[in-house]
């Protein structure tokens, strides 16, 4: 059969599924609408709704500013497609082309996207994670039972793990006048993702508004009273804290355990894909039929060199489903590599943090404009000579600029000029990262190594 | 043809009525120059990278002299530079402090809040047509509708329109960089005007003190933001920019507006019975005819290499906005007006920090007249067209449109 007869069939009446009906999931299935795919189109997720947007979770919805059940992901167009909403892929037959169903199912496809995103890494003892107060947050559901809770005020609340998560759940309960502790095993929040220099920006903003912040201990253990509600938390440096709330926000852990045995490169560390978001299979050979995107992937990045990036960001996950679906219906030669430029916002205690690149690779940091001080500047990190990520606060209209520093290698530091350098911008200063094989809870960038079907690298999760 | 002949182009009236060939020709060298004359640059992602590169100030204490000459703008410490031209950190503090009674997120709603009274302004200029068949757009619409709303949200007597009216209109034309003009003249002239708008201000804002009220004036005057207070100074000026931009710019957005729509009566038709529409067809009205065309005043503080050329530290750079927005590079058929264009990221009201501030007002002002002439004029047409334009180069827009109608439309129908 000619390739391009049978690019055309599948194009006029494949039959593509799509595993993960989330944020990457939908973006992917309009797109392939979009550009003129009229086959058959389903959509597998194991969560009873449509798709909806996760950012606001911890933002508005916690705040009671929006509900939950109206964070729906606007539709950009129709899509005609087949929803199985609220039940599980289990499984995946690479031979047959053929997707198992939880409740015993299974779906035929031509081509496969997976977008199964992450979850939270929850507490890691199973009988202390059971008990009334304890709390993840990473869907609709979560966000609904955590409100619920911190409307009904509690007396303190305990949050474990500084990254973006846990800042802007302290954030909001300091919002909601509640009070609340934050406990951090690095030595301030957002080290990982940020380094020490910012995170100490981040520390100040934390106290200014009244955040119980304990850096450099864990917590050790959650106590519940005999009807199984938790009263109390450990920490290592031997204090006891009396909660009634406790969230645990200790990054992510990838949905790929469905994929064993698939032959699938997937793993802990997520799906190793090539920069065109085809899957690597075990043998480390590229499938031409199984494409992923999002929280999920783990791809090469050339700017980056090479290395396998997985990231942890809406915009990646928008625009990697687009690329996605855009080469699962063209030919090898229109195919499209996907070259996004990490970027991710938060907003935390009124202050809109934004970056671009890989900040956990800068090995300096250089305050480009503003002042660390007043909490308003722009943080240029640099790697071996040359720019490799910034950091905003409050700064966000720059950003661009030190994009395309990034894109353009642009040597670090940058030897011009600038409106708003201080004192303090005139010399780079170490970043201040921590030492990656003492892996605190989240950095929202992981880089993994070269090979993508390395599994000894392991990046164990913080046993609090 | 010459560079110098290109940047007289610009600037010659005879191209007034439509520059955007000339832009198409400018397209051509997207950094253009000549000898003494400014960098010129006219294409899309070269005009945004530069709006976000913060090497570009836009404070004319960094020229180099000889770029400096060129300027109108004189040092006048009764009125300093308004943070239009200021480079952060004092334009961001002063535009945050001007922010905090305009907008989010101190003042959410003061816009949404002013829909109301918007509408109700221009449900009384319409119906003041009502026993007439021909207009002049602007001295009967385009041009009362946005000072009275100006007026109204700052705290100014509608009645003084006549004396400020002046100074704002010698103001604006000192920002065309017309090089046919006697440059030390216009300085003088555009410096007194200055010096008695400030005037004029200083006293309104002492009564402001005295008297408060709900108006932009009296709280900026009062200052109860989280950072403080505006200096004296800096308040004068602050109010001086927002009068006088509030003054030229929606004139011409709701004039160009109208005129574009008459030029397409199909979508004309479509927003009368479709006012959702007004929304995207404001936004490409913004980029089909930005009412500021072109931004003359930013300055390097360093050499700053952009598609081939070096802009040496402290010369004079022209964005030119109207360009950009009609750049192929950036835009599926530029030179088509389609209201429903998708993926309109125009560069209208500028972008980066100093992006229009006013922006938030001028959009609704525009959705609201556009839709309620569209509504309310039975059979309109141009009867000049084109019509004549103002001078000005960089705030361009007709100078008249005169229109004639068969009647009115009750304000339901
Ligand atoms: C609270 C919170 C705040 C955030 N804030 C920001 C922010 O400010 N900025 C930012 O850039 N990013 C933020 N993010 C990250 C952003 O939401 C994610 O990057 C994005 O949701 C990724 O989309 P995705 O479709 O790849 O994965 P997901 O949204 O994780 O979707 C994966 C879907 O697949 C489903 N699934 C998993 N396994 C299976 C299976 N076997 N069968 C069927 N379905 C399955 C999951 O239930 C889920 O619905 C935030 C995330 C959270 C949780």
């Amino acid at each position: 059969m000619s390739g391009n007869g049978s690019l055309e069939a599948l194009r006029r009446s494949g039959r593509i599924v799509i595993v993960g009906a989330s944020l990457a999931g939908l973006r992917a299935a309009e797109t392939l609408r979009d550009e003129g795919f009229t086959g058959s189109l389903t959509l597998i997720g194991d969560e009873p709704h449509e798709p909806y947007d996760r950012p606001p979770l911890s933002k508005q919805v916690l705040l009671g500013k929006a509900t939950a059940d109206r964070t729906a992901l606007p539709r950009r167009r129709e899509l005609d497609a087949e929803w199985r909403l609220g039940v599980a892929a289990t499984g995946l037959d690479m031979t047959a082309r053929r997707v198992r169903l939880g409740d015993g199912d299974e779906v035929p496809y031509d081509r496969l996207l997976i977008t199964t995103g992450v979850r939270a890494r929850p507490w890691p003892h199973p009988l202390e994670a059971e008990l009334d107060g304890v709390f993840v947050l990473r869907t609709r559901q979560d966000a609904i039972a955590l409100n619920r809770r911190l409307t009904a005020a509690p007396h303190r609340v305990l949050v474990i793990g500084a990254g973006f998560t846990g800042s802007e759940i302290a954030s909001a309960c300091r919002e909601l006048g509640l009070e609340v502790t934050v406990a951090e095993r690095g030595p301030a929040p957002l080290v990982g993702a940020l380094g020490g220099v910012v995170g100490q920006v981040a520390a100040e903003l934390h106290r200014a508004h009244g955040v119980d912040l304990r850096c450099g201990v864990m917590v050790t253990g959650l106590e519940g009273d005999s009807a199984g509600r938790l009263r109390r938390a450990h920490l290592s440096d031997g204090t006891a804290l009396d909660v009634d709330v406790a969230v645990v926000s200790l990054g992510a852990t990838r949905n790929t355990e469905w994929l064993a045995g698939s032959g699938l490169g997937a793993g802990p560390r997520g799906i190793a894909c090539d920069a065109g978001c085809r899957a690597f299979d075990v043998r480390g050979i590229v499938t031409d039929d199984v494409f992923v995107a999002g929280d999920v992937a783990r791809s090469p990045h050339p700017l980056f060199n090479y290395q396998f990036l997985s990231l942890e960001h809406w915009g990646n996950a928008v625009s990697q489903a687009e690329t996605a679906a855009h080469n699962m219906i063209n030919a090898s030669a229109d195919r499209r590599p996907h070259l996004w430029i990490p970027a991710f916002w938060s907003s935390q205690f009124g202050v809109n943090i934004k970056s671009v690149g890989v900040p956990s690779l800068g090995e300096e940091i250089l305050i480009a404009q503003g002042s660390l001080a007043e909490g308003r500047f722009t943080g240029v990190y640099g790697y071996q000579g040359r720019v490799i990520a910034a950091v905003t606060f409050d700064q966000t209209k720059w950003l661009e600029h030190y994009q395309r520093l990034i894109e353009t290698a642009a040597p670090f530091p940058p030897p011009w000029t600038t409106v708003d350098r201080r004192a303090e911008g005139l010399r780079p200063v170490p970043a201040d990262f921590p030492d990656p094989s003492l892996p605190t809870h989240g950095p929202t960038v992981t880089l993994s190594g070269y090979s993508p079907t390395d599994r000894r690298i392991t990046f164990t999760p913080a046993r609090a | 043809m010459t560079q110098g002949s290109l940047l007289r182009k610009i600037t010659d009236y005879a191209n007034r009525a439509d520059p955007y060939p000339v832009y198409a020709e400018l397209r051509k060298t997207p950094v253009l120059h000549d000898e003494a004359g400014p960098y010129i640059v006219s294409t899309y992602w070269e005009i945004h990278g530069l709006l976000h590169d913060p090497r570009i100030s836009s404070d004319a204490r960094n020229l180099n002299p000889q770029a400096a000459e060129t300027l109108a703008d004189e040092e006048d410490p009764a009125l300093p530079p308004a943070f239009l031209r200021l480079d952060p950190p004092e334009h961001d503090r002063l535009r945050r402090l001007a922010m905090t009674p305009f907008g989010p997120p101190h003042t959410p709603r003061r816009i949404h809040a002013m829909r109301g009274e918007l509408t109700r302004i221009i449900g009384e200029l319409i119906d003041g047509f009502a026993d007439r068949d021909r207009i002049d757009l602007v001295d009967h619409f385009s041009y009362p509708f946005p000072v009275t709303v100006i007026c109204r949200l700052l705290g100014v007597p509608r009645e003084d329109e006549p004396r400020f009216h002046h100074w704002a209109e010698t103001l604006a034309a000192g920002l065309d960089p017309d090089p046919d003009e006697d440059a030390a003249e216009r300085r003088r002239v555009t410096q007194r005007a200055r010096s008695e708008l400030g005037l004029y201000l200083a006293e309104l804002i002492e009564e402001r003190r005295r008297a408060p009220g709900d108006d932009m004036l009296s709280a900026l005057a009062a200052g109860h933001g989280p950072e403080g207070q505006m200096t004296q100074a800096e308040l004068l000026s602050t109010a001086a920019l927002l009068l006088v931009a509030g003054h030229e710019t929606t004139v011409n957005l709701i004039t160009n507006g109208m005129l574009t729509l008459l030029r397409n009566p199909d979508v004309l038709t479509q927003l009368r019975t479709r006012p959702h529409l007004a929304v995207p067809l404001v936004e490409e009205l913004l980029r089909f005819e930005p009412p500021v065309q072109l931004l003359p005043q930013r300055t390097p503080l360093a050499d700053i290499d952009i598609a081939g050329v070096t802009i040496p530290k402290g010369a004079s750079v022209w964005l030119v906005l109207a360009s950009g927005n009609r750049d192929p590079q950036r835009f599926l058929e530029p030179d088509r007006f389609d209201p429903q264009r998708r993926d309109n990221q125009h560069l209208g009201f500028g972008s980066g920090i100093h992006s229009c501030f006013g922006a938030p007002l001028a959009r609704l002002e525009a959705q609201l007249a556009l839709t309620a002439l569209a509504r309310r004029l039975d059979n309109p047409r141009l009867l000049e067209d084109p019509p004549e334009y103002r001078r000005n180069a960089v705030l361009r827009g007709p100078r008249h449109l005169p229109l004639a109608f068969d009647g009115l439309r009750e304000p339901g129908d």
